[in-house]
Order: C-alpha cells, then sequence, then structure tokens
C-alpha cells in the first residue's frame, strides 16, 4: 500500500536516522536518503559534529545497504544564514540562543522539506525520538516519545500542522536499545558516535572560541556588579556569560556567586547569590501553538524550559497569538532568555516559545 | 523502485563485454599461474600476458616491447609524467613541466607534487572556450630544459578532442617527451602511435568495456624513463608487481574489440549525441553546450544551464531513473565550479550547472527520447529553487 508514498529521509549516518530509514523500507515506503551538507567553519570543516566527510560516506553506506538512493545536498549557504546568524544575533541581544529549533523550523522542515517536495516526496521522516498522532482529533498531536529519557518533542514544538502532515517519525515509538538492536538485525554499519550535545557547527571547540572568531566585536568587556551596583570585577564581553553560570567569572567573594541577568545597553553582568537566582515567571514569544489555535483561557500545564531539564508544573495564560506567560509553582533557576519554554498536556506537546 | 533506469554516464565507465568477461574466465581458476614461474602453469600465465601485450601494441601500432600493464588509467599517468620528468631532469637537467589547465587530476596532481614536492617548474597551455590546446601555444611555450609535456587526448568533461598529433610533432621536433592521457578516447578513436607522434599514452580499460582495475601505458623505446614502483622486475622494470593476468587479458580483449568495431560505434553513437544536444539547446533556454561542437568524442554530450544548481539536477534526473554526471558534481555536497569549465572562461553562475551525459553501445533514441521529456522539467524546477 505504501508503494506509491516516496519519503525522504534526512540522513546523518548514525544510528537513530539509519534505523528510521531501514524501518520506513521494511514498511513499504519508497526512501530517499538525504544528507544536508551544512555549514561549518572554513578549515574545521571535518569537526563539524553531524555532517563530516566520515559521517557522509557511513550514511551512504546504510544507503546502499537499503538499497535506497542517497544524495549529499549543499545546504551552506541557507543553514549560515538561518541558524548561524541566528546564533549569533542571539548572543549579540544578550540571550543563550537555541540554534537547534531554528533548524529543524527552517532547515529540516523548510528547507529540506521543500527539496523533498522537489523529488516528489509526500513526507519526509528523521531519526527524532517523538510520536505524533493523526487519528484521535482534528489536528496532528505531537507526543513525547515512548522512551522517555530520549524524548525530543521539544525541538520538534515549533512545526506547524502542514509540516507535521507531511512527517513521520520512525521512531517516537520505540526504545533506543530496540533502535540498536534492529540496527544489528539490519546489519547496518552505524557508528555507535556518542550522542552529542554540542552545536554541530562549533566542532570541538566552545561556543566562547566561536564567537571570538566569527563575532569579534562581542568581546567588549565591561563591568560585573551585584544587584545593588557594587562593582566586583570585569567581565569579557556579556555574550560569554549565561544565567546561572558560577565558574569562570573571575571575582572572589566570601559565597559563590552565580550570573543572574545580563544589561546589553549598560554592557554590565549582574551576579548575586543561589537565592536571588530563582524567578517564579516568565514570559515567551514566537509562540506555536501545536493544534494552530491559540487557546484563549489560561490552563495548568507541564512545561520544560530546557531540552534537557525536566518538565515542571505551571500556570499559562496566553497574552495575544505570539505571546505566553507562566507563572510556576516553585521558583525555577535556569529560567535562560533565548532558550524554549515548551508546554505539555502529559504525553502532548501543546507548543511552546522563546523565553524573553 | 523507479521506471526502468537508464544509464547515461558511460564517461565514467561502462560494463563489461560479454566477450571480455569470458575471455578473462579461465585466468582465474584454472590458468592461475604466475608469470614469473619457471614451471608450465607460469609459462600459461605468461603467454597470456605476452599475448595481450601484442594485442594492445598492435592496435596502437607500435611494439610489444612499448607496452607497460598497470592497475590503472591514473597509475599509467602517474607513472608517464614522474618517470618522464625525473629521467629528464637526471639526464639533461630539466626542470619545466608542460600540462594544459584541462587534464585530469592524475596529471594535474602529480604535476603539482612534482613541482611542490621535487621542485619542477610547471607552466600551464592556456586552452579557448572550447577546452582545446592551439599547438601554437605549446611551440611558444616547450623549451630545451622542459622535461615532459603533457595534453589530454579527451576531455572527460567536455569531450574536446585535442589536435595530438600537431602537438606532439613540435615536442618530437625538439625532443621533449610528449604524454597523452587518452582514458576517455579509447572506447571510440583511433589511436595510431605514429601517426599521434606520442611518446607516452595512457588508456584504462573500464572506459571500454572492459574491467576495472587494469590499464595500459604506451611508453616509446628509448624513452628516458624512471619507473615508480621497483620490486620484481616484471613489465621490464618499468612496473613491478605479480601479473594481474586475467585483467590484462580482459583489457586486451575489450581493446581489440574497440578497434575493431569503431566505426560500427561511432555510425551508432554520433547521430545519437548529435540528436541529444540539438533537442536540449533547442527545448532549455540559457542553455550552452559545452566543449568543441565538431572536435568532440561521439559519445560526449555537455551542457552548463545558468543559474541551476548542477547537484540538484543530477538528483532530480537520478529520481526520475537517469543516471549522468557533472563537472561540478560532488558527492559530499560540496558543488565547486570545476576547473575545466573555469579554464574555459565559464563564469561560476553557469559553471555549477554543468550536466554531462555520455552514450554507450547500449544506449537507444528510446532512452534518449524518454531523458529528454524529463530534463527540461528537471532544469525548470532547479531554476525555481535558485530564485528562491
Amino acid at each position: 500500500m505504501n508503494k506509491q508514498t516516496r519519503v525522504v529521509v534526512a540522513m546523518s549516518g548514525g544510528v537513530d536516522s539509519s534505523v528510521a530509514a531501514a524501518l520506513l523500507v521494511e514498511q513499504g515506503y519508497e526512501v530517499i536518503g538525504v544528507m544536508l551538507r551544512l555549514w561549518s567553519e572554513s578549515g574545521l570543516e571535518a569537526h563539524n559534529q553531524c555532517c563530516t566527510p566520515d559521517a557522509m560516506a557511513l550514511a551512504r553506506r546504510v544507503a546502499a545497504k537499503l538499497d535506497i538512493p542517497f544524495y549529499a545536498i549543499d545546504a551552506k549557504k541557507v543553514f549560515r544564514k538561518e541558524v548561524v546568524e541566528y546564533f549569533i544575533d542571539g548572543y549579540t541581544n544578550g540571550v543563550t540562543p537555541n540554534p537547534c529549533l531554528v533548524c529543524n523550523s527552517r532547515i529540516r522542515w523548510g528547507f529540506l522539506f521543500d527539496k523533498a517536495v522537489s523529488l516528489g516526496a509526500q513526507y519526509i521522516a528523521t531519526g527524532h525520538y517523538a510520536r505524533l498522532d493523526h487519528n484521535k482529533n482534528t489536528y496532528i498531536c505531537l507526543l513525547r516519545a515512548i522512551d522517555r529519557s530520549k524524548d525530543q518533542s521539544y525541538v520538534l514544538h515549533m512545526l506547524n500542522q502542514q509540516q507535521l502532515g507531511h512527517t513521520i517519525l520512525p521512531l517516537g515509538g520505540i526504545t533506543k536499545s530496540r533502535v540498536r538492536q534492529i540496527a544489528r538485525d539490519f546489519d547496518l554499519p552505524v557508528a555507535e558516535r556518542n550522542e552529542s550535545q554540542d552545536l554541530c557547527f562549533l566542532g570541538n571547540g566552545s561556543y566562547r572560541e566561536f564567537l571570538f572568531r566569527n563575532a569579534p566585536y562581542l568581546h567588549k568587556p565591561g563591568l560585573i556588579i551585584k544587584d545593588d551596583g557594587t562593582h566586583l570585577g570585569v567581565h569579557q564581553g556579556q555574550a560569554f556569560y549565561t544565567i546561572g553560570q558560577r565558574k569562570g567569572l573571575g571575582i572572589s567573594a566570601p559565597l559563590p556567586l552565580y550570573v543572574l541577568e545580563k544589561d546589553i545597553l549598560a554592557n554590565v553582568v549582574i551576579v548575586g547569590q543561589k537565592e536571588e537566582l530563582g524567578k517564579i515567571e516568565l514570559i515567551a514569544e514566537s509562540v506555536n501553538w501545536i493544534s494552530g489555535e491559540h487557546p484563549k483561557t489560561p490552563f495548568h500545564a507541564q512545561i520544560k524550559i530546557r531540552y534537557k531539564s525536566s518538565a515542571v508544573r505551571g500556570f499559562v495564560t496566553p497574552h495575544d497569538v505570539t505571546r505566553f506567560h507562566i507563572e510556576f509553582e516553585k521558583p525555577l533557576r535556569d529560567i535562560t532568555p533565548g532558550q524554549a519554554a515548551v508546554l505539555y498536556d502529559d504525553d502532548r506537546c501543546l507548543g511552546g516559545g522563546i523565553i524573553k | 523502485m523507479l521506471n526502468q533506469k537508464v544509464y547515461l554516464d558511460f564517461a565514467a565507465t561502462t560494463p563489461v563485454d560479454d566477450r571480455v568477461m569470458k575471455a578473462m574466465l579461465p585466468y582465474f581458476r584454472e590458468q592461475f599461474g604466475n608469470p614469473s614461474s619457471i614451471h608450465s602453469f607460469g609459462q600459461q600465465a605468461e603467454a597470456a600476458v605476452e599475448d595481450a601485450r601484442d594485442t594492445v601494441a598492435e592496435g596502437l601500432n607500435s611494439r610489444a616491447s612499448e607496452i607497460v600493464f598497470t592497475a590503472c588509467g591514473s597509475e599509467s599517468d602517474n607513472l608517464a609524467i614522474r618517470g618522464a620528468a625525473i629521467a629528464a631532469r637526471e639526464l639533461r637537467g630539466a626542470n619545466h613541466i608542460l600540462i594544459s589547465p584541462v587534464e585530469h587530476h592524475a596529471i594535474s596532481h602529480t604535476a603539482e607534487q612534482l613541482k611542490h614536492h621535487y621542485g619542477f617548474n610547471l607552466e600551464y597551455i592556456p586552452v579557448d572556450k572550447f577546452g582545446m590546446v592551439n599547438p601554437n601555444d605549446v611551440a611558444m611555450r616547450i623549451q630545451p630544459g622542459t622535461a615532459v609535456v603533457s595534453v589530454i587526448y579527451a576531455n572527460n568533461e567536455v569531450g574536446t578532442i585535442n589536435s595530438i598529433s600537431e602537438i606532439g610533432k613540435i615536442c618530437r621536433q625538439r625532443n621533449i617527451p610528449f604524454h597523452s592521457d587518452a582514458v576517455q578516447v579509447t572506447a571510440c578513436l583511433a589511436m595510431d602511435m605514429e601517426a599521434l607522434h606520442v611518446d607516452m599514452l595512457s588508456i584504462g580499460a573500464h572506459k571500454f568495456y572492459g574491467p576495472k582495475g587494469v590499464g595500459a601505458l604506451y611508453l616509446r623505446d628509448r624513452t628516458p624513463f624512471l619507473p615508480s614502483q621497483t620490486g620484481g622486475g616484471q613489465e621490464s622494470g618499468l612496473r613491478a608487481g605479480t601479473h594481474n593476468v586475467p585483467f590484462i587479458v580482459g583489457l586486451a580483449a575489450a581493446f581489440k574489440i574497440a578497434q575493431e568495431e569503431r566505426e560500427k560505434r561511432i555510425t551508432h553513437l554520433l547521430p545519437l549525441r548529435n540528436y541529444l544536444i540539438e533537442e536540449t539547446l533547442e527545448m532549455i533556454s540559457d542553455a550552452r553546450l559545452t566543449g568543441h561542437p565538431i572536435e568532440r568524442l561521439p559519445n560526449h554530450a555537455s551542457f552548463v544551464f545558468k543559474d541551476v544548481d548542477g547537484n540538484n539536477l543530477l538528483m532530480l534526473l537520478d529520481v526520475e531513473g537517469f543516471a549522468c554526471s557533472s563537472g561540478s558534481a560532488c558527492r559530499t555536497g560540496d558543488p565547486q565550479p570545476s576547473n575545466v569549465l573555469t579554464a574555459m572562461g565559464i563564469s561560476s553562475e553557469w559553471a555549477l550547472g554543468s550536466l554531462r551525459i555520455t552514450l554507450g553501445t547500449q544506449t537507444t533514441f528510446k532512452d534518449l527520447e524518454s531523458f529528454l521529456r524529463v530534463l527540461p522539467k528537471a532544469v525548470e524546477r532547479c531554476r525555481d529553487q535558485t530564485a528562491r
């Protein structure tokens, strides 16, 4: 029945996307493997976390094993423009951006989506751990993965109904250990690579080194102050400090000090003690509602404020189409502007927005 | 999975001819001897290799002693340039290498290595807008201190055939060794070493319906030469290593067929090629033929399309079941305008949209008709995406 249904799978040479492709082949889809060549700093291409020549060779071998065509597509220019600039702009504006979100919405479900359409595909598929439910409601639901420890619905919360309607996530219903077993069953030559939490284009270096090289104007020393205005030291540029950061401030104080806030206009980094760090509310903007409809009334939800943090309870008040407010039950230490606040009703991802 | 697939990339490689396959088979198991052995097994194998050498020598209008078997066309190129350059330097202090900018990388990268690691002066001969070398440009640049000259017989990307015979004459008059890479032409063109005035010439079997992994170098007797691979003294000490007997037999069989069926092949290919070129230029706007319109390989059509991503085009064609190639194509998604097209003065907005279609003995009019139904739409779709 799936013979006529053509699917483009975003392949990385890793175990997840390889198994996603294998499962689709097994289910009878007509599968085309595609790997995007993303942008790397000149000279550091071999250190890119996701699209090195080695990874590409591996993906090509997996495709050959599965007897599907495989193409590498140049996405360097669009990635530089949409993702790397977003990343640098975020730090310039004093927030801690999450470029993976933009990569998903603009590159995978944007650039690649268009390529898939031009290849005559009805769907794109990825190795993300999350589920889609097409049946229960009038709209397509995004659900957390069966393997909760691997759930990646957080980084998919910006997808709209049109995108979700043309998406297959083959791994959402199985565990990572099952995925590894399937890779062995298919005898796929995938690397058991360490899953990197780093951004692909940072290579082996830190984001600070990257910014030093690619946005040297961010190296703009200023004062580190307490919230009462006391001068404590000098920072190297606000971009190199993150809310909640303790290490590397270069100031000595009787009690450990944490970055509480950054004032971009005054170019100061404001520090304080641990107890001052918590915040009980946030405002999120650039909001996406999975259902496509923005709720009219406030409601309780579970909220994840970072990809790896666990969900906590809070009360959500939609302000307008693009913004909502959250009041948490208890203060949270890690509310970081630039990261996403993603809302859940149990397993169901409702949507989310970028913390202001 | 998709429709019937059509292979239109015969310049990349060709399938092994049935007759070639049949000629090779006994030498894997029945007559498996090492030609260097004294015993009867060795003698049989040696006879097969020497028969093959005679066949190739005869086809090239040369002597058996002038044929060196190698593992591929690239090896032949490497061996020729390095061997002639270093020997010329030792013999007469020659330090100048002259090559065209449209050489295969097997020549250009070897010459660049000789420049950067061995101190040779490397000079490139200009080419015209068709990628063709003007023999006068060779005459103007050749010096007494030139160690070796190399000009490709026909370029793989754009199919332009060079005036090898005239360039050869110029080199011969000045007594400078002249090499030509003939890897792309063996399937269709005659190769008479006397008429071409070459001292060295490279071929690779898999481009003319022979197996991959075997090539040959024609090396004119008394050309000063230093071997690269030393060892057991095979190939008159010019290329050490146990002979790959079945593949050498395969190369000779394929070479013989190519010579015998040359007219038939050309008669089959030329109308197909001309049809393809005319229709493509007719149907697609902002399309140009690359390479020479007349002096080109009979199985070779190459184009550039303005504002098209060549990689994208290849992908769309492959999905539709047509296997082609492109000068800028890269398996790793990192397209660069090709050196050859750049040397011909083609700007990058055109050069990135290159497409090469090369035909083979099995190609039919029907194949090209169905291809031409798909190509204009694919180009258009690429342009839509580029515009976005």
